[in-house]
């Protein structure tokens, strides 16, 4: 009965910080133990600007083609031309907010812009960059 | 006493949990209707088509091949898929209530499965009278881009006395 009454208030305690985890936060965790280490969003940054050449492209494809290189504007979809709401979370906090929703495009823009889906560790790098700004 | 104050702290303790853990297993809002996840997954690159503007076979092959959807990875999670596949094919040519849409399905030449709305012969007949340099103008791009034109076609609506081509104005049929 005494250990209870001790460990019932520390799960209360441990419970809180929780909820408030960082989706970003939780994802880097998950990269991590896939083998990624050091995140740096300065080498996140360097790749959204590079351009790619993935079979099938008739020009050169990047990051920054269809969401721009400044994220707190408004991007353009390269072919369809619709707009695409600013990435910066600073200026649109519905961005990287659902663990989800980013992996989903992950894989659909790495595999477009790269021709490959994106290793953990660029992800994480992606992620470092994105959401400072 | 020392143990009744003991309780009444855990009791508390255990009370602020369970509603924190209730907070976070119920998702804050309602699962998405068909219609919304369509309009959310498809939607956001390009203009969530009308379902009866193709037929059944056509979305069932299009929706089968979303990692090469026109050059693009377009996939979904398994129960996104198959949610919005039975959306567009209950709502597709043959079944629609919309008399104008079912025209388009209709007319797929039989023992063929287009893809594109825009190759099917009423949209070509449709749009035959409409000049490329309409079409090349920078906020049009293509005839995919439904809403340049016919100012109420996110509502589904495609009536002449809607379209405003940009840079030209109004449009009638001769």
């Amino acid at each position: 009965m005494r250990t209870m009454l001790k460990i019932v208030p520390l799960l209360a305690l441990f419970g809180l910080p929780l909820a408030y985890a960082d989706t970003v936060d939780d994802l880097l965790k998950g990269y991590q133990a896939q083998g990624a280490s050091n995140f740096s969003a300065e080498k996140g940054q360097t790749m959204w600007t590079q351009k790619f050449n993935p079979p099938g492209s008739d020009r050169a494809r990047s990051c920054a083609l269809c969401h721009g290189e400044n994220l707190k504007l408004t991007g353009k979809h390269a072919k369809t031309g619709k707009p695409i709401e600013p990435l910066a979370p600073s200026v649109n906090p519905k961005r990287l907010a659902d663990a989800a929703e980013i992996e989903k495009w992950f894989k659909r823009n790495c595999t477009w812009t790269v021709g490959r889906e994106c290793t953990p560790q660029e992800k994480g790098d992606f992620l470092s960059y994105l959401r400072k700004q | 006493m020392k143990h009744l104050f003991v309780m009444a702290t855990s009791l508390v303790a255990l009370t602020s949990s369970a509603l924190y853990a209730a907070e976070a297993v119920t998702p804050a809002k309602p699962a998405p209707t068909a219609t919304e996840r369509y309009t959310a997954e498809c939607g956001t690159c390009h203009m969530a088509y009308p379902a009866g503007f193709l037929p059944a076979r056509s979305w069932q092959k299009l929706m089968g091949n979303l990692a090469n959807h026109f050059g693009d990875n377009a996939e979904l999670s398994d129960a996104s898929r198959s949610q919005i596949t039975s959306y567009l094919l209950a709502g597709a040519g043959e079944k629609t209530q919309d008399r104008h849409a079912a025209r388009f399905a209709a007319s797929a030449p039989a023992g063929e499965t287009p893809l594109r709305i825009t190759e099917l012969p009423y949209f070509k007949r449709e749009h035959r009278e409409i000049p490329q340099r309409y079409i090349r103008e920078a906020q049009v791009g293509s005839l995919s881009n439904c809403a340049a034109c016919h100012t109420k076609a996110a509502q589904g609506s495609f009536r002449e006395r809607e379209i405003s081509i940009p840079g030209v104005g109004r449009w009638e049929d001769d």
